[in-house]
């Protein structure tokens, strides 16, 4: 969307750029990757959607207010919420060049999505055991399927935040690493904004049924 | 040419991705709290009898708190890539919700014709 | 061995698997197993293994990667047509006594995979591969924004077809038709491997033709030379901007309900079920949220080559550009409020189809509006009936055609006699072959001798053209007739013998079809075989428009020596207008990306998940897993993926084509 490069009083127009200066090396990044994250809202799109159409179906079987334990929820909430604001204070401290301080927000960010996922499985495993697993009705399957979903991505966010943490640390701070973690941060942003939906049209519009 | 590379205020961007200040971030976490927490308070407590009314609290404070973290946490702004990323979430935000919205418009008619008398509330005991 | 351990490790693979009972898929496999052993044999000894990997299949080459696709999509279109032959015998000889050859079992999976090879690995990787190789040219850009995940992404779409071809040997193919509604597709009803090679397939498929799309609109976004605004791209590049926002609206919609039909088969779920809660209809109506954005998918980019060819061979500027390109955009838009049409008949009631035929009738405007756009360029031109632009006559009448039966569908009152009979059969048809096809062997015509240096033999192009466009007649249009008469699809056996006759008309034109077929075969071949008399040395053999004729035949691996500045529409015929001079001489060193195997390798790891996932062999399942993250993040730990090509050898190339070009100046007189 530029406008072409005709130098003020030239004679003729100019068909070809003769002095190229050098296109920026992953210029697209950021778009290219904002536009995988639009896709991977239609996925969680059509999950909500599923929860919507299969979230009364409970076979005779448990319901939401019987199952939805909203303390665990809210820790869970904090706990993802507290790990969106130590990304960002990675990335401040990245626009600051602190590698050492990178590395310790990336940590602390790593080990509130690991409490994350250590407290959903937990009331995963607990649900199953009381016999509320996703067998056991439709309602139960588009829960565990949408919530589970969201979970697996913060399972890949995690591995590849410990990547990126081993890539920093071997090439520092360079172009490529600073791309990688914005897009990790975008990604991690991303699944909290999802999370929004998940507590409050699951579990909290759940347990008002 | 990606013009927005060049000239840009700070020279430690591999691009001209758009970022926030601590400010920023602490604002959006702040809100983000208040916004949980009062949805949270109001489902716990019960504290107001219609249902309904406590659902739709809960929803606006969703929406409220998608947009605080777009803004703040995600950055969004109408110049982040020439206005194209804005525009792809504007796009994305239709088709997800022609897609919702006709999803469970068409399946609650289908359920009403097609399985009739097992709307939701009976399927809670099928 | 014992029983258990054999389970273990082989999963449901068993003897039984092997078809060894069925002479058809025996005959089939010799000729596959011979042909292949032939080829690998004759590719070993000419030794181009070597030159292959390093010059093809590990390629980053946007211009060689649509190559690849293109090819694909040939050698699937020989796999579907035979189905489709193999279909066409059945139903015209099965009549009362006679059962026809082919049994209920064998006859439910050639129609499903028909479709599914039809669609996903013929229609999307032409369409896929036009679009990579001419709309980087187009915009003046050297590659795309992505150029490895190009790359991979064409690996996975092959291996899907890969997928599919081994369930043709090994086990089965699905049995429920190209979309596998559920329940039939559910585990209650298709226990067997058939619907999990179908989902592996489209899964696999799946990630590489959604993540081009991501890769082809940044960049059209992001890497147009300057001067080309919006409003400046070729139209094909708009279409392509188009197209590449619909994959990635609709293909994770499509990602979500393959992913929940598998949750039901292999947990247990209950999204699907009959019981315990679960709708099939939600998948009817998810499936098809995607089903229908996918079919403007496939005909967009189709629109756009007869946009561009129509302007070329009647040299004018294409009539009406802006409203084009605000019909593709309403096209987009439109196209997600429809798909209910393709379910009138499930039991919404009167004003969900209301809403829906509504919606339906009105997305025929703005292609209406083409059309017209198209007669007007035509119009007062000096056309030029080569192949590409017979192919594109062609289209407008049969488009057209099923363009308004498909409007008579639209009415849902209609819908109810003719939902699933052969009417809507010939209908799709109609617009997918005449639309989707004759768009790619338009297209095809149109731009191969960019991408070889020589055109395409016009006698065998045109006898393909006349056995394709007579014998698409021939084969369906007995197809409307007999489903106004109320025959259903997909039926292998009839008793009425009154209808017989149109059946056989159907097969005689599914014949002139597979002449028209070989001919395009022949015309490949014989092209190849005298391409020094069809050689073109300009560049620009069709006095062309868009920047991709500026650039030699083929283009050198980095287009454009120097990046064009745009000015205008049409932006070479503008530089030819006001002859602009192309750089001699000043050449630098240019930036490109290198080759890599690791998509070969993420796809082939894809294909062995995908297979041991269908055959329950989960030890397989885990270790392709975890290889596949091991490679995938091995290959983030890359971080030198690109080099310079010395501006020594840009001035070779770039001398070679001025002498090239004041040679045919010379012949020619100028």
């Amino acid at each position: 969307m530029s406008e072409a490069t005709i130098p003020p009083g030239a004679e003729a127009p100019i068909f070809y750029e003769t002095d190229e200066h050098h296109h920026d090396a992953g210029g697209s990044t950021m778009l290219g990757f904002w536009l995988y994250l639009m896709s991977d809202c239609l996925i969680f799109a059509m999950l909500f959607a599923s929860y919507g159409v299969f979230g009364g179906s409970y076979a005779g079987g448990p319901q939401p207010h019987e199952i939805f334990k909203l303390p665990l929820v809210a820790l869970n909430t904090s706990m993802l919420l507290l790990s969106s604001i130590t990304y960002g204070f990675a990335m401040l401290s990245m626009n600051d060049g602190k590698l050492r301080s990178v590395q310790g927000w990336l940590a602390i960010t790593g080990l509130f999505g690991l409490a994350f996922l250590g407290i959903e499985l937990y009331e995963f495993s607990e649900l199953i055991h009381e016999g509320a697993g996703p067998q056991r009705s439709a309602f139960l399957s588009a829960f565990f399927t949408l919530v589970g979903t969201h979970g697996l991505h913060v399972t890949f966010g995690i591995i590849w935040l410990v990547t990126l943490m081993v890539q920093v640390g071997r090439k520092g701070l360079i172009d490529a690493n600073q791309r990688r973690l914005q897009c990790l941060s975008l990604f991690w942003h991303f699944l909290d904004v999802i999370w929004i939906g998940v507590f409050t049209f699951v579990y909290l519009l759940g347990v008002l049924r | 040419m990606s013009a927005d590379t060049h000239g840009h205020g700070h020279d430690d961007h591999a691009s001209g991705a758009p970022h926030g200040t601590r400010k920023d971030y602490i604002i959006g976490f702040v809100l983000s709290v208040i916004l949980t927490a009062i949805p949270f308070g109001l489902v716990m407590s019960g504290i107001i009898a219609d249902t309904r009314i406590t659902a739709g609290i809960v929803m606006v404070f969703a929406l409220v708190q998608i947009v605080v973290h777009m803004v703040y946490f995600l950055h969004m702004n109408s110049k982040s890539e020439n206005g194209w990323t804005l525009m792809a979430l504007i796009f994305t935000i239709i088709v997800v919700t022609i897609c919702l919205a006709g999803s469970l418009w068409v399946m609650f008619h289908m359920n009403a014709n097609m399985m009739p008398g097992m709307t939701s509330g009976d399927m809670a005991g099928m | 061995m014992s029983d258990a351990l054999l389970k273990t490790i082989f999963g449901r693979l068993t003897l039984e698997s092997f078809p060894i009972h069925e002479p058809i898929l025996i005959a089939t496999f010799a000729m596959v197993a011979i042909g292949g052993a032939a080829v690998v044999g004759a590719l070993t000894y000419f030794k181009v293994w070597g030159y292959l990997w390093k010059e093809w299949f590990t390629s980053v080459d946007h211009k060689k990667i649509g190559i690849m696709y293109m090819v694909l999509g040939i050698v699937m279109l020989l796999r579907g047509f035979a189905d489709a032959l193999m279909m066409r015998a059945q139903q015209a000889m099965a009549f009362g006594a006679n059962d026809g050859f082919l049994p209920a079992h064998h006859y439910d999976q050639v129609f499903t995979a028909h479709g599914v090879i039809m669609i996903f690995f013929v229609a999307m990787p032409f369409v896929t591969g036009l679009m990579n190789y001419v709309v980087p040219l187009q915009i003046g850009a050297r590659d795309v924004s992505f150029p490895f995940l190009n790359n991979f992404s064409f690996w996975m779409t092959a291996a899907g077809a890969a997928i599919v071809m081994v369930s043709l040997f090994v086990g089965e193919f699905a049995r429920t038709g190209w979309l596998a509604m559920a329940p039939l597709s559910g585990l209650d009803y298709s226990p067997d491997v058939g619907v999990d090679y179908y989902i592996w397939a489209l899964q696999v498929a799946g990630v590489g033709t959604l993540l081009s799309g991501v890769n082809l609109l940044a960049t059209i976004v992001k890497m147009r030379a300057p001067g080309m605004s919006l409003m400046k791209m070729p139209i094909f590049t708009w279409s392509a901007l188009a197209t590449n926002v619909l994959i990635v609206a609709a293909f994770p919609v499509l990602t979500a309900v393959l992913a929940m039909l598998s949750l039901d088969r292999y947990l247990g779920t209950h999204f699907f079920t009959n019981t315990m809660g679960g709708n099939p209809m939600m998948y009817v109506n998810m499936i098809w949220i995607w089903g229908h954005p996918e079919v403007y998918i496939l005909i967009l980019p189709a629109f756009g080559v007869f946009s561009e060819i129509t302007s070329t061979f009647s040299g004018k500027r294409l009539f009406g550009y802006t409203s084009m390109v605000y019909a593709l955009l309403v096209i987009t838009i439109l196209a997600y409020l429809v798909w209910l049409h393709h379910f009138f008949t499930m039991g919404s009631g009167a004003s969900v189809n209301s809403f829906f035929g509504i919606t339906t009738m009105i997305i025929s405007i703005p292609t209406g509006a083409k059309i017209f756009n198209w007669l007007f360029t035509m119009y007062k031109g000096r056309i030029r009936f080569e192949l590409p632009m017979m192919w594109t006559i062609a289209f407008m009448i049969t488009f057209v055609i099923g363009g308004m039966t498909g409007v008579l569908l639209a009415v849902p009152p209609a819908d109810f006699v003719l939902h699933n009979s052969l009417f809507l059969v010939a209908h799709f048809h109609n617009v997918i072959i005449g639309g989707v096809l004759f768009g790619m062997f338009a297209g095809i015509n149109y731009w191969f001798p960019k991408a070889f240096g020589f055109t395409l033999d016009k006698f065998w192009g045109t006898i393909s053209f006349w056995f394709w466009t007579v014998g698409f007649y021939v084969a369906f249009m007995p197809l409307y007739v007999l489903g106004l008469m109320g025959v259903t699809r997909r039926l292998r056996h009839f008793e009425d013998p009154s209808l017989q006759i149109w059946f056989v008309i159907a097969a005689i034109g599914a014949a002139m079809i597979a002449v028209g077929i070989a001919a395009f075969l022949i015309q490949i071949f014989v092209s190849v075989r005298n391409r020094e008399a069809l050689r073109d040395t300009t560049g620009d053999p069709w006095n062309g428009r868009s920047l991709e004729w500026a650039t030699s035949s083929p283009p050198p691996a980095y287009n454009f020596a120097f990046t064009p500045v745009v000015r205008d529409l049409d932006a070479w015929y503008d530089m030819k207008s006001n002859h602009a001079e192309r750089p001699l001489k000043g050449f630098r060193d240019i930036h490109m990306p290198r080759n890599t195997g690791t998509g070969v390798f993420l796809a082939g790891l894809s294909a062995v998940f995908a297979v041991a996932m269908i055959w329950y062999m989960w030890w397989l399942a885990g270790l392709a897993f975890v290889g596949l993250l091991a490679v995938a993040i091995g290959h983030t730990f890359n971080y030198d993926r690109d080099y310079y090509i010395p501006a020594a050898d840009v001035t070779e190339a770039e001398d070679e084509r001025t002498r090239l070009l004041d040679a045919r100046a010379a012949v020619a007189g100028a």
